[in-house]
């Protein structure tokens, strides 16, 4: 391996204006996300195993603090999907512009911000 | 530096199709369950568990799960491979991420696995 290849980013030095907030919240809601899907799973499990089970996830769910577990894991996948989906359609080339790549970024966050308000709506 | 070795699609381009071919599938499937359970709300045992009875659901199912893993993977090395390297870290980069690598497998194949259970398992 050619160890003097040039390091193209020195990550430490770059400051945030909202596309990169966009970019690195969409990067922590993913692996934020990676977590949640155990919680998906097992709701799941206990929601299709048998009656009872179901109807004891129910009762799960009416604990705040499970509520609030499943209102930060829908809420990230909210956030990630929005973000996702901007960040494809850019990959198809559209609002790559600077003010473009900005006005998309308000935008998504606007979505966002909606989307994960329904969720926790619907939660509680 | 790091080689490609440990991604999934050997290559940035694979990875980069792979990537958007399965968050694709991944929105579906995400449209999918929650407008059924708007649609069907409150949400009872009988027609849950029948949505989950059907084999098209069933495939639907299993094939957002192997999204899932694939999506994650490759999601996940592009993370380590931008925080956790020899430049970060010291000489003991590489050799963490890639104990970070092997413990980030074993719960995708873990989630796979226990997902494929629930679908078929019951
Ligand atoms: C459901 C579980 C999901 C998990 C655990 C997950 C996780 C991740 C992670 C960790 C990354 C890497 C972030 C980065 O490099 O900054 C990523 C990237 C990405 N995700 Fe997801 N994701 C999920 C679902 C989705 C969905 C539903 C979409 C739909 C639009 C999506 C779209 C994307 C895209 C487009 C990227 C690539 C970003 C890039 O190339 O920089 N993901 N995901």
């Amino acid at each position: 391996m050619n160890d003097k290849r040039p390091v193209n980013l020195d990550l430490t030095t770059i400051r945030f204006p909202i596309t990169a907030i966009v970019s690195i919240t969409h990067r922590a809601s993913g692996v934020l996300l990676y977590a949640g899907i155990a919680v998906l799973l097992w709701m799941l499990q206990a929601s299709l195993q048998s009656e009872a089970s179901f109807s004891e996830l129910k009762e799960v769910l009416a604990n705040p603090l499970a509520q609030f577990i499943i209102w930060v894991t829908l809420a990230a996948l909210a956030y990630h999907l929005v973000m996702g989906v901007r960040h494809m359609i850019m990959d198809l080339g559209y609002g790559e512009s600077l003010e473009g790549g900005r006005r998309g970024a308000q935008l998504a966050i606007v979505c966002a911000v909606i989307l994960i308000v329904l969720a926790g709506v619907w939660v509680w | 530096m790091v080689t490609a070795v440990t991604n999934l699609g050997r290559s940035g381009v694979y990875d980069w199709l792979i990537q958007r071919v399965t968050a694709v599938v991944l929105t579906l499937y995400t449209f999918f369950i929650v407008g059924f359970i708007l649609s069907n709300s409150p949400l009872d045992y009988a027609t849950w568990e029948e949505l989950f009875s059907q084999f098209w659901v069933r495939i639907f199912s299993l094939l957002a799960l192997v999204s899932l893993a694939a999506h994650a993977w490759i999601g996940l090395w592009v993370v380590l491979t931008d925080y956790v390297t020899t430049l970060t870290m010291g000489s003991k980069g590489t050799a963490i991420r890639l104990f970070l690598q092997v413990v980030l497998g074993v719960v995708t194949v873990a989630y796979t696995v226990w997902g494929i259970e629930i679908l078929w398992g019951l």
